[in-house]
């Protein structure tokens, strides 16, 4: 296979995936000859349905990336138009033709755009190159998903996933979640931001982040590239932490440029730099995660959490969830749905806690009003932290049940 | 006479056209839910006098062969088989090949359901010792079906529906062969003990009360009583002894496994979040679930709900499996009412709890008894493979017209109090929900509720389930609303494939008349 960086040209290629185990996927393989234009085979399990769409299609694209003669195969297990699209072009690029053509699906409407503070409290990562699982991602009631470009995508299928996920950004629904997309290390995750940028990606996670300067390089790529695709709106970004020298730079990441919205530490990665063994209980990566919720803090920015990897342990994942908000982290990621429901659980306030808090808020205020000093609610004095914790706790809360109330399918 | 001939098609009320001629017998075509009355007298078998059974009760002989000879099977005889060993069974094939070593031909094989494992019966058909068959198809015998290249026509129906068929006397049963994981020689046979236990023997209960000649085929014969008996050894001719009636492996499942697909997951705890919000979970309920991914998944969703809300179920039907074995000892239901045993621990559950209880599809089912318990059911969750707009449902058919399922007790249990189709909204990518399904299986009227992991879908004739849940947090959409975003997503409405002109087999409705007819293909 071919990387799309190379530029000889090759006189054949393939690109995407089939096969038993292979769902919503299309494997295809080109031949361009120099006459007779296309000759065209499918085997599908659809084709009674779709066959002459999947032909159609596979035509439209071939030409609206210069192709007009050539012998395609194509082994399709059901995937949808987004994909064949992306597949086919994968393809048509490993062929090393210099175009700069893409092949775009069909547009689903964008949604609101992102707002800096918005709720995080969970993301749903998505591997890049398996598009079975991005059509009913959103279904799932996530705050966000994530599209990854970086760990889950072998080495080789680079630039295929970042024809897909461009795609599914493009095309896919993805209700009220916010539209993330991990890249991979500078250099490479430059030409993921070129592939990606123009279908406006709420928020851009760089993977292992050690100095201010590679967010300030990635920050610099989007702003050339929105100004290129004429995007006014705002993409976020969330450096993620894996590395003892991360840590040790955190604060001057998180303020590297405005466009940091959470900052979120990756501990596979960083209890491996460490050379200790990262434990369930999390001791090891206490003070890394301590230290990166401080530095968002005086930041300004969200701190957000890892992962928990064990999706068969549920009270696990709830008690890492429940030590995690109480060292002041917004949120952290999923690796399956499953994992969601018990995350906002975790991350928003008791119905106790609210009421706690409704209640400080309102005796500060009704003091205020009547010119009173000093504060008290029952026999506890009041005082200014205690008023603005209560005033974050009460924000988070109604955040969190507009969140609900907006998809209430959850 | 055979398909090649010229069929007469008539319209039935649900305005598909069906055949007014079957394998030589006139049809009724559908005439609606509740429409026709059925009247006459049951069918019966020959009277028998037991001077002609030995006194002693003994009545085995050496094998199949001389027990079907001597039962006098003929060209063109009715012969039956059961399949509640499933795909395990051996009984089936066993008895066919004993009957065309006797030389005969041009048998009506009457299954209550064949499985791929069976599909030897193909050659069978081609030397003409079959001439049809009578009973669910899928795999290669529905491709064989359905590709016209069987000489008779098929007819589906319910598991309710063959004990209409037989009772009514629209099929008589010449012989039928039951398989028993555990028989005595006077012929009482049970299906919960012995090495192939099963479970219920309900599909054979109709067979072995009317056909008139029986046969009884056993690989654990017990000394007089067998104990408990499920048929009863009055109403068989022979017993035959045999190494094995089935593989094990393959009659149950060792250990029936939850789905882990999210979406699947997803549809589960839809349906279960829809009983509970619409207060159909209460103290006292009842529902039944049969054993497929989601359906097993929902009973877990629903058993975590009642537990939190303290409810518990008066009973539960099965299609059983751990997870309602688990409800029973547990005490969230007093009883399992089984139609059919899944699984190691629902079997080893039915031989020795005496709170799950084997039913027959006459207890069930059977639409012409005095009521049966389908309808006294609170909610039933099933699947499709297409439902379309008017909430109509098809089970027997791909999109294409192949056969693919049976009907199985899925046209009976819609008389549940609320019947639930629980389905992926599209699967590859083809859309579920449809402008009219291929083939008719189950009136819309029936169907009450349709849950996809993009939202809940009330037939609009339920006011009062759509008043129920008003309120709740659940996705309730428009069945439109939720066809028009898959086709969307999908790339449009997918393409009709051309379907033959000539009728392959029939659907009957669960009173005898034609539903619907399944085409030839390709």
């Amino acid at each position: 296979m071919k990387s799309s960086t190379e530029t000889r040209e090759a006189r054949s290629a393939e690109a995407g995936h089939w096969g038993k185990d292979t769902r919503s996927d299309l494997h295809v393989a080109l031949e361009p000859r120099d006459s007779r234009g296309f000759e065209i085979t499918l085997e599908s399990r659809v084709a009674p349905y779709y066959g002459d769409s999947i032909v159609a299609q596979t035509k439209q694209v071939l030409e609206s990336l210069g192709l007009k003669h050539a012998r395609v195969a194509i082994h399709d297990e059901g995937a949808l138009p987004f994909v064949i699209s992306a597949r086919i072009e994968t393809a048509v690029k490993r062929l090393g033709l210099t175009t700069l053509r893409k092949a775009l699906p069909e547009q689903f409407p964008l949604p609101q755009p992102s707002a800096q503070d918005r709720l995080r409290r969970s993301r749903l990562y998505l591997p890049g190159t398996e598009p079975k699982y991005f059509t009913n991602a959103g279904l799932h009631g996530p705050d966000a998903i994530i599209l990854d470009l970086e760990d889950s995508v072998h080495p080789a299928e680079k630039d295929a996933a970042r024809i897909l996920v461009r795609n599914t950004l493009r095309a896919v629904d993805f209700g009220g979640c916010e539209r993330m997309v991990r890249i991979n290390q500078l250099p490479m995750g430059l030409e993921d931001l070129a592939e990606v940028i123009s279908e406006s990606p709420d928020l851009v996670l760089i993977p292992k982040t050690e100095h201010p300067q590679q967010v300030a390089e990635v920050d610099r790529m989007i702003g050339k590239l929105k100004h290129r695709h004429k995007i006014d709106r705002a993409i976020w970004l969330m450096p993620i932490l894996e590395s003892a020298l991360g840590i040790e730079n955190v604060f001057a990441i998180a303020t590297a440029t405005a466009n940091v919205a959470a900052l979120t530490i990756g501990l596979e990665d960083y209890t491996a730099d460490l050379g200790v063994t990262k434990t369930p209980e999390g001791r090891e990566s206490l003070y890394a995660r301590s230290r990166v919720v401080n530095a968002a803090k005086a930041a300004g920015v969200q701190a957000i959490d890892s992962v928990f990897g064990d999706v068969g342990n549920v009270d696990g994942l709830r008690r890492w969830a429940e030590s995690s908000r109480e060292l002041g982290f917004e949120g952290m990621g999923c690796i399956h749905p499953s994992q969601i429901a018990v995350i906002h659980d975790a991350f928003t306030p008791s119905q106790a806690e609210f009421e706690q808090a409704l209640k400080i808020v309102a005796a500060f205020e009704e003091a205020q009003q009547r010119g009173l000093g000093v504060v008290s609610l029952g026999s506890k004095m009041i005082d200014a932290p205690v008023v603005e914790r209560a005033r974050k706790l009460v924000a988070r809360s109604r955040a969190g049940a507009r969140a609900t109330l907006k998809r209430p399918e959850q | 006479m055979t398909v090649t001939e010229r069929v007469e098609l008539a319209q039935n009320a649900a305005g598909r056209m069906v055949p007014a001629m079957v394998n030589g017998k006139p049809q009724i075509p559908y005439l609606g839910v509740g429409k026709y009355q059925a009247r006459g007298r049951k069918a019966a078998p020959p009277v028998r006098s037991s001077k002609d059974y030995p006194e002693n009760g003994d009545k085995r002989v050496p094998d199949l062969e001389t027990a079907l000879r001597k039962c006098g099977l003929r060209d063109g005889m009715v012969i039956s088989n059961h399949h509640h060993l499933r795909d395990g069974d051996r009984v089936a094939l066993m008895a066919l090949q004993a009957a065309a070593k006797l030389g005969v031909k041009d048998l009506t094989w009457f299954p209550s359901a064949s499985f791929p494992s069976q599909k030897a019966a193909i050659e069978l058909m081609q030397s003409g010792v079959i001439h049809r068959i009578e009973g669910s198809m899928n795999g290669p015998l529905g491709d064989y079906c359905t590709q016209g290249k069987m000489r008779g026509m098929g007819v589906l129906r319910s598991h309710g529906g063959r004990w209409q068929a037989i009772q009514d006397g629209e099929v008589h049963v010449d012989v039928a062969v039951i398989a028993a994981p555990t028989a005595d020689f006077f012929g009482n046979a049970d299906g919960s003990h012995g090495k192939s236990a099963c479970g219920s023997l309900g599909f054979a209960l109709a067979d072995s009360i009317y056909a008139d000649n029986v046969i009884v085929v056993t690989d654990n014969l017990v000394t007089f009583p067998c104990i408990p008996w499920q048929i009863q050894g009055n109403n068989v001719d022979y017993v035959v002894e045999v190494d094995s009636i089935g593989d094990p492996a393959k009659i149950v499942s060792g250990t029936t496994q939850i789905t882990r697909s999210p979406d699947r997951l997803r549809i589960a705890e839809l349906v279960a979040r829809f009983l509970r919000d619409a207060g159909i979970m209460r103290n006292g309920f009842s529902f039944q679930a049969g054993a497929g991914g989601i359906a097993l998944a929902f009973v877990d969703f629903l058993r975590r709900m009642m537990k939190e809300d303290g409810v518990k179920a008066r009973f539960v039907r099965g299609g059983s499996t751990r997870y309602l074995v688990d409800m029973l000892q547990e005490g969230l239901t007093d009883y399992i009412l089984d139609g059919q045993t899944f699984d190691l621990e629902a079997v080893k559950s039915i031989a020795s709890d005496p709170r799950h209880v084997p039913t027959s599809p006459f207890t069930s089912y059977n639409y012409h008894g005095k009521g049966n318990f389908a309808s006294m059911v609170d909610a039933v969750v099933l699947g499709a493979t297409e439902v379309d707009v008017n909430f109509n449902g098809n089970v027997v058919t791909h999109s294409d017209g192949r056969l693919l399922h049976g009907i199985g007790g899925w046209q009976n249990c819609l008389a549940a109090g609320c019947t639930i189709l629980a389905v992926p909204s599209f699967r590859d990518r083809i859309p579920v929900i449809v402008d009219e399904v291929t083939t008719l299986t189950g009136p819309g009227e029936l169907i009450d509720v349709v849950v996809t992991e993009r939202g809940i879908a009330i037939n609009p004739a339920r006011q009062d389930l759509l008043d129920a849940v008003k309120g709740s947090r659940l996705p309730i959409r428009p069945i439109q609303d939720i066809k028009a975003e898959v086709e969307r997503i999908c790339g449009g409405n997918p393409a009709r494939p051309q379907r033959g002109d000539r009728p392959v087999a029939i659907v009957k409705w669960v009173d005898g008349t034609v539903l619907d007819t399944v085409w030839q293909v390709g």
